[in-house]
């Protein structure tokens, strides 16, 4: 989609302005409805936009991404720009400063039509959690879009943006973009710089693209990869254009399924679109093999014990004093002047909702002295024995390239089915959550239909790749893409 | 396991979150139940494994401690999301 729309900006058939102009005339039409976006930043949208399209008559030659509007997921800074990560607590908040993947996307002139809707903090699997608003699933609208970067997702599905960000900590890229029937790509953690997202959980966190297609995935990962010395644990990617590598050939590329993901309580519908997408890919060239990573049942209890505990140290900074919401005095009766620690217990009590404070809790017992050793140290135990499932799948003698599964076990369910049990609710990153755990780049593509209720509703296909092997893991999604 | 109303109670204080009695009775049985399956992970014997550190292996990398000037107009950014301001400064509470 991005290639075409930057021929037409090319060959003057449309300009960014008109293009923009478009976008928002649509998001203004039907967002209430879906409720995508919780913030439109349309002057400057068109500022930039003007500003490509000089630049277009002056003859300059423009990037890809060049005059394109997309979406930013409201946890990633943009100057000047609210950025609330869908939380009260900073519903006032105005970024000082740029986050690195909005820096580097405005230098190559992209357009930024808004800020998406999230769960708060992008704790949760339904954008239910959103301070604000639910989002619709575009598809559906009794269902949730999925979360927590479902604003980002409906805003694709329902064409309310070329391009958009998402972060994915569990599988919040991949999810979202499995029940929208998008495409979504959570990078290598390391991939890309982390500086000026709203940290959930900083070993598990990444920024990355969710899209229509996988070539437009690539487009956007390449605009927005690379170290920065602003974030420590970012890498060194030399400069890749992605897209460039995408030919479509499979030819002899090894498939690893895990027994552990397509077991018998697997949905027998959605196992046998799974299976028709293993055909597929076995028509493409690929070789389809059965792997084992036996630590699969132990991954989403590793996963919350150390996402937990890092969210409860991240989330500490939101105190009432510095920014955000502050329950102070003037607020409490002249004879009932508030203390620092009554200012900071009120602040989160108001500032929070329910399940960033069941979170915050949980990490913080997990964190505590005497059990600090049975959760977090046994949870980062657990995940290096998991890691080394991972390496043996893809590093030993004759291992697989990829590793494939179901994205999620189930289509997109409805609004309140699982918000009552939060367990449940977790039970939706089954699949997910290793990924982040181990590090590897994941990548979610539609892979057909199921029926709900009457209802045809997309099922995603989830890609796992090599650490750093973002080229080729794009590249087998692009070559399962081009056979529909 | 069902955790101890006192336990509870000293949690939510460590974290910083204002709670009243219903709060802290939700938060014990929720709380609970997430704890049993954690349990789990106690089939495993890790006793031979190291923690992990950072997931791909990346070794420390260093840069000069440098404080960034963000300038009158970036300070002035900053400060306007601050709730109280005297000064130029942020205002706080006495601490003792």
């Amino acid at each position: 989609m991005i290639k075409e729309l930057h021929q037409k900006l090319v060959n003057g058939e449309t300009t960014s302005v008109k293009l923009t102009e478009e976008y928002f005339d649509r998001i203004k039409k039907d967002d209430e409805s879906i409720g995508a976006y919780l913030t439109l930043t349309e002057d400057l949208a068109l500022r930039q936009a003007d500003l490509i399209d000089k630049k277009i008559k002056q003859g300059e030659k423009i990037d890809l991404i060049a005059g394109i509007p997309g979406a930013i997921k409201d946890n990633i800074c943009v100057a000047g720009t609210r950025t609330t990560a869908a939380s009260k607590i900073l519903d006032n908040y105005i970024a000082p400063y740029n986050a690195t993947v909005a820096e580097r996307l405005l230098k190559e002139g992209a357009v930024f039509l808004g800020k998406t809707n999230m769960d708060e903090f992008a704790c949760g699997s339904s954008t239910e959690k959103s301070a604000y608003r639910p989002t619709k699933n575009p598809l559906d609208p009794e269902r949730v879009p999925g979360g927590s970067s479902g604003g980002s997702a409906a805003a694709i599905a329902a064409d309310l943006a070329v391009w958009s960000l998402g972060s994915d900590t569990g599988g919040s890229i991949r999810q979202p973009a499995a029940y929208t029937g998008t495409v979504g790509l959570k990078p290598t953690y390391g991939r890309v710089s982390r500086y000026g997202l709203l940290a959930m959980a900083s070993s598990l966190d990444q920024i990355g693209p969710i899209v229509k297609t996988v070539e437009d995935a690539a487009i956007v990962l390449s605009r927005i990869a690379g170290e920065d010395s602003m974030d420590a644990t970012s890498a060194r990617s030399g400069g890749k254009f992605y897209e460039d590598y995408l030919n479509g050939n499979l030819a002899g590329a090894k498939i690893g399924v895990p027994r552990e993901y397509v077991g018998e309580e697997l949905d027998s519908e959605v196992k046998m679109v799974f299976e028709q997408s293993l055909k597929k890919f076995e028509k493409a060239g690929a070789e389809i093999r059965e792997v084992n990573i036996p630590l699969t049942p132990y991954a989403l209890a590793v996963y919350y014990i150390l996402m937990t505990s890092e969210l409860s140290s991240n989330l500490a900074r939101f105190d009432g004093i510095k920014y955000g919401l502050s329950i102070d005095d003037e607020q409490r009766s002249a004879d009932n002047s508030g203390t620092l620690l009554e200012i900071y217990l009120d602040s989160r009590r108001y500032g929070f909702g329910e399940e960033i404070k069941r979170r915050i809790i949980l990490g913080t017992y997990a964190l505590s002295a005497g059990y600090y050793d049975a959760y977090y140290k046994k949870a980062q135990k657990v995940r290096r024995m998991l890691r080394e499932d991972f390496e043996k799948v893809f590093n030993e003698k004759d291992g697989v390239d990829f590793i494939f599964s179901p994205t999620t076990p189930e289509p997109a369910f409805k609004f309140g089915e699982k918000s009552k049990d939060p367990l449940a609710m977790y039970l939706a990153d089954i699949y997910t959550v290793s990924a982040n755990l181990v590090g590897v780049p994941a990548i979610s593509f539609p892979i057909g239909m199921v029926k709900r209720e009457g209802k045809d509703l997309p099922l995603g296909g989830q890609l796992m790749g090599k650490w750093f092997d973002e080229e080729n893991l794009l590249n087998a999604a692009y070559a399962f893409e081009q056979l529909e | 396991m069902l955790l101890d109303k006192n336990e509870t109670k000293n949690i939510a204080a460590l974290a910083r979150i204002g709670v009243n009695e219903e709060e802290i009775e939700k938060y014990r049985k929720e709380l609970s139940s997430i704890l049993d399956y954690f349990k789990k992970l106690d089939e495993l014997d890790t006793d031979k494994t190291e923690p992990i550190g950072h997931i791909t292996g990346m070794k420390n990398i260093y840069r000069e401690d440098q404080a960034r000037n963000f300038g009158d107009l970036g300070k002035k950014d900053i400060l306007c999301n601050a709730p109280k301001v005297k000064d130029g400064y942020i205002k706080v509470k006495s601490v003792l």
